[in-house]
């Protein structure tokens, strides 16, 4: 078993216990975006691509600066433009897309296949490709609209946050690469003290909206922001109050298992009482199917 | 740059105009962003688009392209009026107290001495009031009327809030709110930066956007001083090198001039570039020019530059008019050009009017592109159908393609806009038959010397005599240029101060250009480089992070010319006594016995206080000039509207355009009038590209894969455009089609009472590459430029937009 496997927090569809930490101490790691400090010249998107390999295709003008002209398999991570009105002026908004990575996250509540999503110990929400089944499930669990189905695997992707340069002690790729450290990668504690700081600063410039983007109702992101229009979110396309969707929550719910549990022995003792009223049921070259573990599927 | 990269940091305020560094220079606006974020520095962007720059800004406002100089004028108007000016700086370090001979004047748009025929001004008036010692006159109390300051007051009376909004669009209230801003760093201790690039330089009074920012500058006495500057952000990579080594028709190295066609004795060259001090005590740095040539001339020369032969001085070419880029297309346009190298240089997508450019070039006999890409110019004789719709048949230009090294496939130094040279090394080796452009030309000129060897020539000497002690005569090594460069004692250099001590040895690599020598026992190939390669070693080799001042000025990284001197004038950094005017950021003092500090300074070190000797040492005055009589369009800047203006009468006087830019006479029909064209466009970049390069790799065409053109909200609707349609732009020169960005970004401005909208045309596309192919952006651009340097009118012009 790889060390990294021992790392593990959450593991998709998997109810026993995830494998026992191998280190004493793992720090939540996070990167914090400073839209304030962001000047849309999609270094990070670049770094990307050449640290993960991708290759968009060379596509056409949309309308936008936003190119391409929406996260793919092949764009994990895309500065997106919005030309709004705050508070009666015109501003121009620009917004870097990409996973979140919730400490909550609903693509991993949702996936059905088992340690095809995983989440490390350091906060990290990763897609293991080898175990995915295409259903698409984590798609709609996604409150934030990011993971995209590859269609010539069928698998799913999205931003990584660099696990596997964090895993060797190096920052993420777009990290490296922004120019004005809109972007910074650290602690948990670390980058929201930073935030922290940051909002007191614009604040004091006269934007008193300005505030962390760090969603409590996916019980916080390993990735935030500070908004300088913090009290308009959606401007940036991001959701007011992200969650996971409620039929998501009760199935993965504690009350759904259970339901699903009395379910199953529900059925078997329909099942048992069927039998012993009327005997096995009958049908030529079928005789040994039991309904009972038909009900435990559910 | 008059500061430095890392200088932006220390600002108070920071005024971006006439660039847009976010977007140009993103690594380098990272210090603008820390002057924000650290030192509650507010940002200022003064553009006709709203850009990414303008997006992180505390304050924006629009402006029209071209009329900068109404806004700074207004900007100067307002700090004089508000007595916001630094006032003690202001007498003690401009020539503000200077008095104007009484025959220089201005009125009705043009300055005394203007002969409408050529196009140029007798600048015989133009001079100050001489005394009986030859020295300038001044007015210490400034109320002399005659004065360079009270002129200028009058000069900038017309430049009112009022006229800014009339003639730029700038609403009144915004225009008011910069000034109030700017109008705070008036004081010792506040600092303002300016940040500019091809947004001021490319348009026909270029050189006068840049003038009045310098006056800004010394009004609010920020010249000198940590934060402050003027500071032009340059376009590429080194093109601060090709400015410093001289690669322009009229330049030699280190800023140096060629002589021109009258100028045929070395004595008369020397005198009239060796300025004697203005003003009692100066230092007048120019003095030392025959010590900075002749050691150029033993450079090239060696043994056959000798006192007899006036070092070789025959041997230079002597010009009768500047060779700029336009005037070479022109020549190119009327059959004088034969032949024509161009070498990292791609002219048919990057000089203004595409179809003269091809036209030109179709009519030489034979074009060298030596270059890493296959460049637009290597194939303009390629039919690429709408983007390149010419016939290969008609066209009889042999084109030689040299495929050269990328910068990271060979060793070298890049000069940044801090002037910093920074060495680096070779990384890859190039591929295929590609070869260091050192080679190419190394081995080109081995050949022709050959061919002068064996056949003579009219004038062989200049070829046979230059001197080439490489150590392979075809590749010269970088190192070995660099050596040069710095130069070399060609004897023992005495000691004037120490009798029998020697300055440098015969031999020894020169550690400073202050050794330097007017009579032949000193080389040295561009005299403000010296330094960078001394007895020590490769001075911009060094790699020492170390920041002793906190001030950014890391004076072991790299090595900045002149002798590593980061900030330029930090003699103006201290008031006249000595003592630095911002405590919390000293740059030098004086310390009773010398002047020291935490940069190198740029004064006579051992020059007391009160001695009287002034900061700007280049300046035969002492001082900065406020008036500026060496500019060919004016010593006061003046606005002027672009060559195509949507106005049929410039508003501040009865000159239209710029008076003294050169119009070719084939070219008076090159220009568009607003009834046809009645739209403003600018040209820029984008952050995705870099020029006509990165739409050759992958990432950056799929960044931004197609060109487009940007429009307002207002012309769309009037268009019936919307974003993603195909809109056909036309120009008095030609036309292109791209897609629409349909914008609030870009305005509708009020312009003397009427609407006149703002078009932008990115500049990034053409036929070769990987990203869509486009049309040359620079099919539309006119062919007119700067009064004094002929940079070309790219950033405003005419067009007229409809859907394709």
């Amino acid at each position: 078993m790889a060390l990294e496997t021992q790392d593990i927090r959450a593991r998709s569809a998997t109810t026993t216990s995830v494998p026992p930490s191998a280190r004493s101490f793992q720090p939540e790691v996070s990167k914090l975006i400073d839209l304030s400090r962001c000047i849309g010249c999609k270094a990070c998107q670049s770094a990307c691509m050449e640290w993960n390999n991708l290759r968009d295709t060379v596509g056409t003008f949309d309308g936008s600066y936003t190119n391409p002209p929406d996260l793919s398999d092949q764009s994990w991570t895309l500065m997106r433009f919005n030309e709004t009105e705050v508070n009666g002026q015109f501003a121009w908004l620009i917004f870097k897309d990409g996973c979140l990575h919730c400490s909550e996250p609903g693509c991993l509540k949702a996936c059905p296949s088992p340690g095809a999503i995983v989440q490390y110990q350091n906060g990290i929400v990763d897609f293991q490709q080898d175990h995915c089944i295409g259903c698409g499930y984590c798609i709609s669990g996604c409150p934030f609209n990011i993971p995209r189905l590859r269609k010539e695997d069928s698998r799913v992707y999205k931003c990584t946050l660099c696990s596997d340069r964090v895993a060797v002690g190096l920052e993420p790729a777009c990290i490296k690469a922004c120019p004005t450290q809109a972007l910074s990668f650290g602690s948990r504690g670390e980058m929201l003290l930073q935030a922290e700081h940051r909002i007191s600063d614009l604040q004091e410039r006269g934007l008193s909206q300005a505030a962390v983007y760090n969603p409590p109702g996916v019980g916080g992101t390993h990735v935030f922001f500070v908004l300088p229009h913090g009290d308009r979110p959606e401007a940036y396309g991001l959701p007011r109050d992200p969650s996971i969707g409620p039929m998501l929550s009760l199935w993965r719910s504690t009350m759904a298992r259970t339901l699903g549990v009395f379910t199953m022995f529900g059925v078997l003792v329909a099942g048992i009482l069927h039998y012993m009223r009327h005997g096995p049921l009958e049908v030529p070259g079928d005789g040994d199917e039991n309904p009972g573990t038909k009900g435990a599927e559910t | 740059m008059t500061n430095d990269w890392v200088d932006i940091k220390n600002a108070d305020v920071i005024l971006v105009m006439g660039g847009n560094p976010a977007e140009a220079h993103p690594c380098g606006f990272k210090w603008a962003i820390e002057a924000k974020v650290k030192k509650k520095a507010r940002l200022i962007v003064v553009d006709p688009r709203f850009t990414r720059t303008a997006a992180v800004a505390d304050l924006y406002a629009p402006i029209r392209p071209g009329t900068d100089i109404a806004f700074l004028g207004g900007l100067i108007r307002y700090l004089l009026a508000n007595d916001k000016i630094q006032l003690d700086y202001v007498k003690a370090y401009t020539n503000a107290p200077f008095l104007l001979n009484e025959g220089y004047g201005f009125e009705d748009g043009l300055f005394v001495g203007y002969d409408a025929e050529k196009r140029r001004y007798d600048k015989a008036s133009w001079v100050y009031q001489i005394d009986k010692d030859g020295y300038a006159k001044v007015d210490p109390t400034l109320a002399d009327p005659n004065c360079v300051f009270q002129r200028m007051k009058k000069h900038y009376e017309r430049y009112t809030p009022e006229m800014v909004e009339r003639v730029c669009g700038t609403p009144k209230d915004k225009f008011l709110k910069i000034c109030e801003l700017i109008g705070t760093t008036g004081v010792p201790h506040r600092s303002m930066t300016s940040l500019y690039a091809l947004g001021w330089t490319q348009h026909s009074v270029g050189s006068q956007n840049v003038r009045s920012i310098g006056i800004v500058q010394l009004l609010l006495g920020n010249m000198g001083m940590s934060g402050g500057g003027v500071n032009a952000l340059r376009g590429h990579s080194n093109i601060q090198g090709l400015t410093d080594l001289g690669l322009l028709s009229t330049s030699l190295p280190g800023y140096m001039t060629i002589a021109g066609d009258e100028e045929q004795d070395l004595k008369g060259y020397l005198e009239k570039r060796t300025l004697k001090p203005l003003r009692p005590g100066q230092l007048s740095y120019w003095s030392n020019y025959p010590k900075f040539f002749v050691s150029l001339m033993k450079s090239w020369y060696g043994p056959a530059a000798t006192k007899e032969n006036e070092f070789a001085y025959s041997y230079l070419p002597k010009v009768d008019t500047s060779y700029d880029v336009l005037r070479v297309v022109e020549l190119m346009n009327e059959g004088k050009v034969n032949g024509y190298i161009c070498q990292g240089f791609n002219p048919l997508a990057s000089f203004p009017d595409k179809p003269k450019v091809a036209a030109g070039l179709a009519r030489l006999k034979f074009l060298v592109v030596i270059d890493p890409l296959a460049t637009e110019t290597s194939e303009f004789w390629q039919n690429h159908g709408e983007f390149n719709d010419v016939d290969p048949s008609k066209i009889e230009t042999e084109v030689f393609r040299l495929p050269s090294s990328c910068f990271a496939e060979e060793d070298g130094s890049l000069v940044n806009s801090s002037r910093w040279l920074q060495w680096h090394w070779k990384a890859a080796e190039p591929p295929g038959e590609a070869k260091g452009d050192p080679e190419i030309v190394g081995e080109l000129f081995s050949r022709i010397r050959q061919l002068y060897a064996k056949d003579g020539g009219a004038f062989p000497d200049p070829i046979l005599k230059l001197t080439w002690n490489y150590r392979i005569a075809a590749s010269p090594h970088p190192e070995e240029l660099a050596r040069e460069f710095n130069g070399q004692a060609l004897a023992d250099v005495p000691d004037p101060k120490q009798p029998g001590a020697f300055l440098a040895k015969a031999g020894e690599q020169l550690a400073t250009f202050a050794t330097l020598q007017a009579d032949g026992t000193t080389a040295c190939g561009c005299w403000i480089f010296a330094g960078s390669f001394t007895p020590a070693g490769n001075q911009m080799a060094r790699r020492d992070n170390a920041d002793p001042s906190g001030l950014g000025i890391f004076p072991a990284w790299s090595w900045a010319w002149p002798a590593n001197r980061r900030i330029l004038y930090n003699r103006a950094s201290c008031d006249p006594g000595g003592t630095p005017y911002n405590p919390s950021r000293k740059l030098i003092w004086w310390n009773g016995q010398k002047w020291v500090g935490n940069d190198v300074p740029d004064f006579k070190v051992d020059s007391a206080p009160s001695e009287g000797m002034d900061p700007f040492i280049m300046n035969a005055e002492g001082v900065a000039r406020l008036w500026a009589p060496a500019m060919a369009d004016g010593p006061f800047p003046e606005h002027y509207e672009p060559f195509d203006t949507p106005l049929a009468k410039n508003p501040f006087g009865k000159v239209l355009s710029n008076p003294a830019a050169r119009v070719f006479p084939n070219d008076a029909k090159a220009f568009g009038k607003p009834d046809e064209f009645p739209c403003v466009a600018t040209t820029y970049r984008l952050t995705e590209h870099f020029h006509y390069w990165t739409k050759h790799a992958r990432i950056p065409a799929i960044l931004q894969p197609q060109q487009f053109v940007e429009l307002s909200e207002g012309l769309a609707r009037k268009k019936g455009l919307r974003s993603g349609d195909m809109v056909l732009v036309r120009s008095k020169r030609g036309s292109v089609k791209a897609k629409a960005l349909v914008t609030r970004r870009l305005p509708t401005l009020i312009i003397e009472g009427k609407e006149v909208e703002v078009v932008g045309l990115p500049i990034h596309w053409g036929f070769t590459g990987q990203a869509r192919k486009g049309y040359l952006t620079n099919t539309l651009t006119p062919p007119v430029g700067d009064a004094n340097i002929q940079t070309p009118e790219y950033k405003a012009f005419l067009v007229s937009v409809e859907k394709a």
